[in-house]
């Protein structure tokens, strides 16, 4: 309004008409029925999206006390829950003369466990125990009826060292024996929860092992679960999968299973590693021929199937345990000895050779690799033999110095074994 | 959960000793017998009352029947009658690798064609089984194999990529020649059924092995051999395309690079034993040398 004087610009008559309008509809808004104008601007003077309360009941509830007369008198009380005959006082309703009749509203909520009491003869007689002394179950009945069978608090309380565990043990052991023994007959006391399902001490303590157990698990832990408990799923699917496979089969060779084990033991064992011992007995197992072995089986299992795919699954099977980069270098090896990757020409005969050469193929460039390592081993030795300075390794220095480096090692096998001969 | 971890871990453990030792004997098994049939095992599959039924089904174990096949493509270009969508005609086949009958395991072929063309699929009943059309275009046509009863249920997928146009790009189409594109490969049949293997033992398409001797197979009503020649695929036009697949050539060629592998490991192993001798020298006193 301000800017506007300043801009000099006239003043529209109309939205303020407009404003004065709308606040009078605004007023008889704000005064719902039912509730009081400042109960009402308590909420923010909006009405509520969703009315919680029907505003009819509230105009109710103020024709009740037309009828009657209502005052409010301090008048004392008996609380049936105390033991002793204390009279206290608080205000009453009091309508049309008449006080409230009834218990002390409060006192149903005084609970007691029903702790079961039992004679000396009856001890005697049912519940005598090796590790229990009547004493000590006397004073962990007393104990239960004290504390409302709060065995935490119980065992804390109880005179000699006792888990809580052995408590309860003891405490619904008794507690049952003596049912039973009270019982007109085994049937009437058969439903009840502690015959029917007794305390069971030792898979309570399980149970809570296991529980503390999970609690404590830290992160990495409940990482490395969930990822052994896929694993299974997969391992118990891929074993449905191969039954239902070997069901649908007419005849089922006892080949089959073994090679669905070795398939499904070899996930298990690249997941844990480490935490499972027992399966270096399994790994060995892995070997070429058993891939071999495998592969053969599960084509048989086929009955129908193309040579050039039966030569694909011998020659991964063969290759299984090298890795990428060295079924390259095969692969460049065959290039070089003009060999067709894949025969053009793939007869049984052919497919045999093929895949033999490529077996002799990485046998060469395990022996290769070998060799490698065993040169740059010995020249490793050679090096620190030249550096000791010990006098009785001299004389093995000044031999060693004569033998030229591992490098050019094939090529001078020859002369080094002239010179060894001095 | 733990516990539950140790059960599952638990589980595969008490699985994994009993399958070594299965694994072992059976691998001994089929170490022996892999290598030569010896003495196949028959397996009963089906127990019927009929005798002879029962033989004919009876699986002849380490044996295998293999058929080799030749599949592929000829395509013509059609010249001056080439329209744009109909530049060639083409042929797609699965023959015998010797052009034999191949009806004798396959009971008809199923062949998937591009979406384009109206009934893209189609299905050959008889031999020979081949599919002639005219198109432009290069595509992947699966085939699908579909052999008798007695030989397989379940069917086999052959992919082939039809080609029109030769390799050399700047090569003139002509007319007379055509792309001719073809694949060998050999259906292997393993333990085939008693019956089957009497079937097909003469049949000039299949490659059967010979059994030991003392193996007697129920007789099986030999086939006419004129009626054969009734739908020999020798007739057929198309033959003079077919290359001629001879395994002699890579036989030669794997074994030279087999020679050449072996003397290089020799090699390596000599060195390798060079050296494990030198290592026990390097580890004697010095006084012993």
């Amino acid at each position: 309004m301000d800017a506007k004087d300043i801009l000099g610009l006239p003043k529209i008559s109309l939205p303020v008409s407009q404003e004065k309008k709308s606040r009078p509809q605004k007023d008889s808004q704000r005064k719902p029925d039912g509730i009081s104008r400042e109960v009402y601007a308590l909420t923010g003077g909006v009405a509520p999206l969703m009315p919680s309360i029907d505003v009819n009941q509230l105009k109710k509830r103020q024709q009740q006390p037309e009828n009657e007369k209502i005052t409010w008198e301090w008048l004392s009380f008996t609380n049936s829950a105390r033991k002793d005959d204390l009279k206290l006082y608080h205000w009453v309703r009091v309508v049309n003369g008449t006080p409230p009749s009834g218990d002390y509203s409060f006192a149903k909520y005084n609970k007691y466990v029903d702790v079961i009491k039992y004679t000396d003869e009856e001890y005697e007689k049912h519940l005598t125990d090796p590790s229990w002394t009547k004493e000590e179950t006397d004073q962990l009945f007393d104990l239960c009826e004290r504390f409302d069978l709060r065995f935490v608090v119980i065992a804390d309380r109880f005179p000699s060292t006792r888990s809580v565990e052995e408590l309860k043990n003891r405490y619904y052991s008794v507690s049952r024996a003596i049912l039973i023994a009270r019982a007109p007959s085994p049937a009437d006391v058969s439903g009840h929860p502690l015959v029917k399902e007794p305390y069971n001490i030792s898979q309570e303590i399980d149970r809570k092992r296991a529980l503390s157990m999970v609690l404590s698990q830290t992160k990495q832990q409940e990482r490395k679960d969930a990822e052994i408990l896929s694993e299974a799923k997969k391992i118990m699917e891929s074993r449905m999968a191969a039954k239902a496979a070997q069901d649908a089969e007419l005849a089922v060779t006892s080949n089959t299973s073994p090679e669905g084990m070795e398939k499904t033991t070899a996930p298990v064992e690249t997941a844990s590693p480490s935490n499972i011992q027992a399966t270096s007995g399994v790994a060995p197992l892995m070997s070429m021929a058993d891939n071999a072995a495998a592969a053969a089986a599960s084509l048989r299992m086929l009955r129908v199937y193309l040579r050039t795919y039966a030569l694909d699954q011998m020659v991964q099977a063969a290759s299984s345990s090298a890795g990428l980069r060295t079924i390259k270098r095969v692969e460049q090896f065959l290039q070089e000895l003009k060999v067709n990757l894949k025969p053009k020409v793939p007869t049984k005969a052919v497919c045999a050779e093929h895949l033999e050469l490529r077996k002799e193929i990485l046998t060469l460039l395990n022996l290769q690799k070998l060799l490698q390592s065993k040169e740059e081993g010995s020249s490793h030795r050679e090096g620190s033999y030249t550096e000791t300075p010990d006098t009785p390794k001299r004389g093995i220095d000044q031999d060693r110095s004569f033998i030229p480096d591992s490098v050019s090692f094939g090529e001078r096998v020859g002369k080094r074994d002239q010179k060894r001969k001095w | 959960m733990k516990n539950g971890m140790h059960f599952i871990r638990g589980l595969f453990l008490k699985d994994m000793p009993q399958n070594s030792s299965k694994n072992h004997s059976s691998n001994q098994q089929l170490d022996v017998t892999s290598h030569t049939p010896k003495s196949p095992r028959t397996k009963m599959v089906r127990s019927s009352d009929d005798n002879e039924k029962k033989n004919l089904v009876k699986k002849l174990k380490d044996i295998e029947i293999s058929v080799p096949i030749v599949y592929g493509n000829i395509a013509f270009w059609l010249g001056k009658k080439a329209s744009e969508y109909q530049s060639h005609k083409w042929t797609v086949y699965v023959r015998g690798a010797t052009n034999e009958d191949l009806s004798v395991v396959v009971k008809r072929v199923v062949l998937q064609l591009h979406s384009s063309f109206n009934n893209p699929m189609r299905v050959v009943e008889s031999p020979p089984f081949e599919l002639s059309e005219s198109g432009w275009g290069e595509f992947e046509i699966a085939i699908t194999l579909h052999f008798h009863s007695d030989v397989s249920e379940k069917p086999l997928h052959l992919y082939h990529h039809l080609k029109l146009y030769p390799e050399d790009d700047s090569g003139s189409l002509s007319v007379k020649k055509p792309v001719v594109v073809e694949s060998y490969d050999e259906v292997v049949f393993a333990e085939p059924s008693e019956g089957l293997f009497a079937r097909v033992q003469n049949h000039p398409a299949v490659i059967v092995p010979r059994l030991p001797a003392g193996f007697s197979l129920p007789p099986v009503p030999a086939e006419d051999a004129d009626k054969r020649k009734r739908i020999d695929p020798k007739d057929n036009p198309l033959t003079q395309w077919f290359t001629n697949f001879s395994e002699a050539d890579e036989l030669l060629k794997l074994a030279a690079a087999r020679q050449q592998v072996q003397a290089q490991i020799a090699r390596v192993r000599r060195q390798l034993s060079l050296i494990d001798g030198q290592h026990q020298q390097q580890l004697k006193p010095p006084s012993e040398l």
